[in-house]
């Protein structure tokens, strides 16, 4: 394979990848939208398009032709990179995410997924917290006193859990041996009893602590103080509108289906599934499993912004740092025993 | 041990949350599902005429007295001796509400000695300028046919059938509309509404009251 196939195939992918971002992004905003609206016996937007599909387009454009204000006392240039900021981190994260099995057609080999880096999880835990520096400098550079209290709240919150959320990588990245996300996938395609797949969902508690540490990761409810409408009204983008807003939105969407999707690969077998039937469906059943589990997450994600109230700043830390870390630290213990059972035996025998 | 209770208790609110995605949603489509409104609902007001087109407004300015708001604007005047508006000896020449004051809270339709500020079924007065929510005299009284005039068109959102509905606050606050006023004296009809019928719980009234409205003035 030349050069220049190589740069055009990453090239294709990556427009393939940021057109079925913003796509998704399209449907989850309505999605959550009506779902919560459903769970609240509301109707929810239902005009736009058939079931009101099109509701985030027509938000969307008008965001786009709506003015974008810059405060008097905004630091201009920071102000105006924040939301590049915001999205960049949020888009780069995907391009490590196989949603598919890779293709065969000939001789060459697509993996559906813009690169298999060897240290995947690592990138991931890396840029995920470069979303930090936007949240903070958006906060800050908007010369406004709420937006620099949510920016406050955001970055102490996200630190925080980070820690928790690489914590409950460690025990998958030891069962799997390796970092990278394809590997990892490949090492949950086998079988348990037969019938189950060997997901890594048996790792339960690093399971829930991602989830939960995920939640606290993209500011969603019932960690949402970031944005606490009642308190700090928007958070870091309060002095935000137009576009420059839409951007921020859209970085927060895109982050939740990352979370979703991170979720999947790690613990519940990527796109493994059962496959059959001809040729076409062998291609694109993964692709369709992996949409169908994400898009479970994403649903336990409305669930919980429709169910649970929003936490107070200290019950936040608390749970973080009194919670979850030392959990996520016995089980990483606990399975570190395990490991070594299943490799050398027990030690009496 | 009580840690570990709190830690269910989100999860039956999570039981909750999904039990009511299978209810019936309790908001309706609502230009073209309009919710069933009650029987005395306070819409938007009229000025409303005797059958035989005579104005009912007698420009007492009790209305403007009553109102909490302070949105109504009246101002009376001697009706002329050949071509009378009112049966009475004034009527009101100028009539003003300004419905962005308005609280809509039907005082004005109990102060009302002559029943001649009613409220109607129709709510949506949107307009495009503070001007425009000034309901002027022309906007307020119903036409000698009995015909009610609107600003907005009928359309979509503005149902002008509407207007014609609900006198019930007035019949809720008049005499008659005690039990022990049943036949007695009735509520004065309209050119808007005719003859109301008696309301549940009351006896048809035995004499329609006098279309002669100085009378029912008198006796009050």
């Amino acid at each position: 394979m030349s050069g220049w196939e190589i740069l055009i195939e990453a090239a294709v992918k990556v427009v393939l990848a940021f057109v079925f971002l913003l796509v998704i992004v399209l449907l989850l905003v309505w999605a959550e939208r009506r779902v919560v609206a459903v769970m609240q016996n509301r109707i929810g937007p239902n005009r736009a398009g058939p079931f009101g599909i099109l509701q985030t387009l027509a938000d969307g454009m008008k965001l786009f032709f709506k003015e974008s204000l810059t405060p008097r006392r905004a630091e201009f240039g920071i102000y105006i990179a924040a939301p590049v900021a915001a999205l960049i981190p949020a888009l780069l994260i995907f391009l490590v995410i196989p949603i598919g099995a890779p293709i065969v057609i000939g001789d060459r080999e697509y993996t559906l997924q813009v690169t298999d880096l060897n240290v995947g999880i690592l990138y991931v835990l890396a840029i995920s917290s470069l979303a930090v520096y936007a949240i903070t400098l958006a906060g800050w550079s908007s010369g406004s006193k709420y937006p620099l209290l949510g920016s406050v709240r955001a970055s102490a919150q996200m630190i925080s859990y980070e820690a928790a959320l690489g914590l409950a990588l460690v025990p998958v990245i030891m069962f799997a041996g390796t970092t990278s996300m394809a590997g990892i996938v490949a090492a949950q395609q086998g079988e348990i009893l037969g019938f189950l797949g060997a997901w890594h969902v048996i790792l339960f508690p690093s399971f829930v602590i991602f989830l939960i540490a995920g939640f606290a990761e993209t500011n969603r409810a019932p960690f949402d103080l970031v944005e606490a409408e009642q308190e700090i009204v928007g958070g870091y983008h309060t002095e935000y509108s137009g576009f420059r807003f839409a951007l921020f939105f859209l970085a927060e969407y895109i982050n939740i289906f990352n979370i979703a999707a991170l979720t999947v690969v790690l613990f519940l077998g990527g796109w493994g599934g059962p496959v059959f039937g001809p040729q076409i469906l062998v291609w694109f059943l993964p692709v369709f499993w992996f949409l169908l589990k994400t898009f479970a997450i994403i649903f336990l994600f409305f669930w919980v912004r429709a169910t649970l109230p929003r936490m107070r700043y200290d019950q936040l830390m608390a749970f973080g740092w009194k919670r979850l870390i030392p959990i996520s630290l016995a089980w990483i213990m606990l399975s570190m025993v395990a490991l070594g059972i299943r490799r050398f035996g027990l030690p009496w025998s | 041990m009580s840690e570990f209770t709190d830690l269910l208790g989100p999860f039956k609110g999570f039981a909750v949350t999904f039990r009511n995605m299978f209810r019936k949603p309790v908001t309706t489509q609502y230009p073209e599902v309009k919710r069933e409104k009650p029987q005395r609902f306070h819409g938007r007001h009229v000025l409303n005429r005797y059958p035989d087109g005579m104005e009912k407004c007698i420009g007492c300015e009790l209305c403007a007295g009553v109102c909490p708001a302070r949105c109504i604007y009246v101002r009376g005047a001697d009706n002329p001796e050949d071509e009378p508006v009112s049966p009475g000896e004034r009527f009101g020449f100028v009539y003003e509400i300004n419905m962005l004051r308005c609280i809509f809270c039907a005082m004005c339709v109990e102060a009302c000695p002559t029943e001649a500020i009613t409220m109607t079924h129709l709510f949506e007065m949107s307009v495009t300028g503070r001007d425009d929510a000034i309901y002027t005299r022309d906007d307020l009284l119903v036409h000698e046919d009995g015909s009610v005039p609107h600003p907005q068109p009928d359309g979509p959102l503005i149902d002008i059938a509407e207007l014609k509905l609900g006198d019930g606050w007035m019949r809720a606050t008049a005499p008659s509309g005690r039990a022990s006023y049943e036949g007695v004296v009735s509520w004065t009809p309209s050119a808007r509404t005719g003859n109301l019928p008696p309301e549940r719980g009351q006896s048809a009234v035995g004499d329609q009251p006098s279309a002669e409205p100085t009378e029912s003035d008198n006796e009050q």
